[in-house]
């Protein structure tokens, strides 16, 4: 059995969904940090995948698309030192705590 | 789709693709990864707003005025076939030299071309702008390359069973354009309406142009 992103001719009933979502705020500016990290040399295009493709079968499948993008991102971040996790829990907390 | 098969689908309508498994999780830790890149002097101050809007920048009508020039000018369609980043030049779209490589793959009566990226979502979003909801679903990257013919039946294309169907299946390194054929009776059409003919669709290979109006085919 492939990995689960690689999905070419995996079995499915499912008729395509057509619906497009408006872009969110957070989707629109993760890609656009994609981008710059790209350009840093900072995120290749095959580590966001390989980042996508650490995460579990079962929480890939129930991740949004860009939350796969976001934990990817993150994690590779991370295991660069580029930024550490802790750092990135307290700025969290700073946000969720109104203190910026 | 049905959502009693996807028991984590929150209703978005969009499996696999959209919904928010915790709510603003994510969009809070994109935050602050982008305040902590600024902070740290990784990115300057501006240069991810500038990121924001170069993409939105991008669309669909980008592509559009690529075949619409390469439909009217049989050099320029060799040109674009050959070396597509060369040719996209002449019209001043300038890749930037980490840009993946594009290729055009020209659809004939003989042979129709479906782009799908199984395994993930790459996109030629130079020329497209941002790639569907439906291009990065389960459900299109599974199916593309075991029933194409289903799948484009689903967007209303119904190809004859003697025209052979080429799926083509994207990667990091390379992204595809379809080139569709020229649409009957577009004849007396000047470049700037060809374009408008052009779909999004149409260039990923799910559809095919518009028709042109009766009226304006002269």
């Amino acid at each position: 059995m492939p990995k689960v992103h690689d999905r070419g001719g995996w079995p499915t009933g499912e008729a395509i969904d057509m619906n497009d979502h408006p872009p969110m705020d957070w989707e629109i500016r993760l890609n656009a940090i994609r981008q710059v990290l790209g350009q840093k040399g900072l995120l290749s295009s095959d580590e966001l995948r390989r980042g996508i493709e650490a995460i579990a079968p079962g929480r890939y499948e129930t991740l949004g698309y860009f939350e796969r993008w976001a934990e990817s991102i993150e994690s590779l971040l991370i295991e660069k030192g580029v930024l550490a996790a802790d750092e990135i829990d307290r700025k969290m907390a700073d946000f969720e705590g109104g203190n910026v | 789709m049905s959502s009693h098969d996807h028991p984590h689908d929150h209703g978005s309508g969009h499996p696999g693709v959209s919904q928010d498994v915790e709510p603003g999780l994510h969009a809070l830790r994109v935050k602050a990864i982008e305040a902590l890149l600024v902070e740290k002097g990784v990115c300057a101050p501006g240069e991810i707003q500038r990121a924001v809007d170069a993409a939105e920048s991008r669309s669909p009508a980008d592509g559009a005025k690529a075949v619409a020039r390469a439909w009217v000018d049989p050099d320029f369609k060799a040109r674009l076939l050959l070396d597509a980043k060369a040719a996209l030049a002449e019209l001043g779209y300038e890749a930037a030299a980490s840009l993946p490589d594009v290729v055009v793959a020209e659809n004939t009566g003989k042979a129709h071309h479906l782009v799908v990226c199984t395994l993930c979502s790459c996109y030629p979003t130079w020329l497209l702008g941002r790639p569907p909801d439906w291009y990065k679903s389960l459900a299109y990257r599974s199916r593309a390359v075991s029933d194409p013919r289903g799948v484009m039946r689903e967007f209303g294309l119904e190809l004859d069973d003697d025209v052979e169907v080429r799926v083509l299946d994207s990667a990091a390194d390379i992204r595809y354009l379809v080139l569709p054929m020229r649409p009957r009776g577009s004849d007396g059409l000047d470049e700037a309406a060809l374009a408008k003919l052009v779909t999004r669709d149409s260039m990923i290979g799910v559809s095919n142009p518009l028709s042109p109006e009766p009226a304006l085919a002269g």
